[in-house]
């Protein structure tokens, strides 16, 4: 196949608070760039246009869908992936281990993509109810747990973050 | 599945992006929030030769508001619907509707012109803008043209816009009373798919209660958004429960209701009709309360 010849673009993006840098072609997803070239494949890919929400990351703070965006979309903006959730002495963000805790992931595919939604709705809104988590998991399935332990890993956090306001 | 190959330019302004769509002609696609356009990219049901991304258009992205006269940007985000004060205040039938538009992951990204361009039947944002007498500011290199929402959806998938043109701004004018309600209706299999019909309305009361203005549009049962003439029986009554639920009815009656793997056109015209009877419910209440 002789493709075009396409101009590739250089791009800098802040991942997990790490500048990081690469030089890809336009069709190239956020996605592959992740995997493919910076090794972090803990983002994963599902349907690949934008139905499963497996490959959801933060772009800029919001909860994006990196199959949707082009890498060299990325250029100058930050990206926070689920590497990032824990801390560097590897203690688990709240939402994991509210997640072991509850039993919220089984098979763990949708998980990455989830956590990232979570994490997210629950920066933006302190006391979720039930129905809130739900639809804010709308984009995001999961074959296994059938939600009911992921939505109360989420409600724990949240009552979590609600008590500690409150002690301080 | 990936893309085809596709050349890649990011223009700062909306005149580099005109000039790129000019020069490239039917090749080029403009790029907004992409949610629509990269999943088709994706499965390679669409593959623009060029595409011209426009996120770094700042001018593109603004809300303004004055005197009670809205104006997004095309490039503003679905999710600014849900949290910008200013809109919750001008245009509350978007705050509304804007929940309902896909998923969280999505609103994030997705635009406002952008869905209109997109013109998707089930799309909440076109029914809206023609409920709200939206006006579309439309820009080519050769003019700058306005066209009110109400003309410029062209059924499915399709509108008036040419090929070298571009939604920039979308000019929602003031509430026409002070008494002025809003409903937005919609019935989905789950939360964020595209509607199995819904309805939008607007209505406006005069000091006695009669109705002076009424706006019903139905949507994800036809082939685009409807504007219903039903809706226009009721300026110069007063709008009473019973009757509104009627005028869902004759609203819905107007549809020619699509058939597909969730429901036959008879009961899609029944779930539209009850929905556009409720947005008429709500938006009477509010306005009574206003």
């Amino acid at each position: 196949m002789t493709a075009p010849a396409m101009a590739s673009h250089d791009v800098a993006v802040l991942v997990n608070g790490t500048e990081r840098r690469a030089r890809v072609i336009p069709r190239m997803l956020l996605a592959d760039l992740l995997r493919e070239e910076w090794g972090l494949t803990g983002t994963h890919l599902g349907c690949e246009h934008g139905a499963c929400g497996t490959c959801t990351v933060l772009l800029d703070g919001e909860p994006t869908r990196s199959c949707l965006v082009f890498a060299v979309q990325a250029d100058g903006c930050r990206v926070d992936t689920v590497e990032g959730l824990a801390g560097n002495g590897g203690e688990l963000h709240p939402l994991q281990a509210a997640f072991r805790a509850r039993h919220a992931l089984q098979c763990g595919f949708c998980t990455p993509g989830i956590l990232m939604t979570l994490a997210a709705f629950l920066d933006r809104h302190r006391s979720p109810s039930e129905t809130e988590v739900r639809e804010a998991l709308s984009g995001n399935l999961c074959r296994c747990t059938g939600y009911q332990h992921i939505v109360q890993a989420a409600l724990d956090v949240a009552a979590a973050t609600r008590e500690g306001r409150a002690s301080t | 599945m990936r893309p085809a190959p596709f050349e890649y330019f990011a223009p700062r302004t909306v005149e580099g992006a005109l000039d790129l769509l000019a020069r490239h002609g039917g090749e080029a696609k403009l790029l907004a929030g992409g949610q629509s356009l990269v999943p088709l990219m994706n499965m390679r049901l669409v593959r623009p030769a060029v595409v011209v991304d426009l996120n770094r258009v700042a001018a593109l992205d603004e809300i303004r508001e004055d005197a009670g006269r809205l104006r997004l940007g095309a490039l503003v985000r679905q999710h600014a619907l849900e949290r910008d004060a200013r809109i919750a205040a001008s245009a509350p039938l978007l705050a509304e509707a804007a929940p309902l538009i896909g998923h969280l992951q999505t609103r994030a990204r997705g635009t406002v012109g952008g869905s209109l361009v997109h013109a998707d039947p089930a799309a909440e944002l076109p029914a809206c803008a023609i409920a709200l007498d939206a006006i579309l500011h439309l820009r080519s290199p050769r003019a700058h043209r306005t066209c009110r929402a109400r003309e410029f959806f062209r059924g499915l998938l399709a509108t008036t816009l040419e090929p070298d043109e571009m939604l920039v701004e979308i000019e929602i004018p003031p509430r026409p009373l002070p008494r002025t309600g809003h409903g937005f209706a919609e019935v989905a299999r789950r939360h964020g798919d595209f509607a199995l019909a819904g309805a939008a309305a607007v209505l406006a009361l005069d000091g006695d209660g009669v109705c002076r203005h009424a706006r019903l549009v139905i949507l994800g049962a036809g082939d685009g958004p409807h504007l219903a003439r039903a809706a226009d029986a009721l300026v110069g009554e007063r709008p009473t429960p019973a009757r509104l639920a009627e005028v869902g009815r004759a609203a819905a009656g107007e549809i020619e209701a699509l058939a597909d793997l969730h429901a036959t056109p008879e009961y899609r015209r029944r779930v539209a009709a009850g929905l556009a009877g409720r947005a008429l419910g709500d938006a009477a209440t509010r306005a009574e309360a206003a």
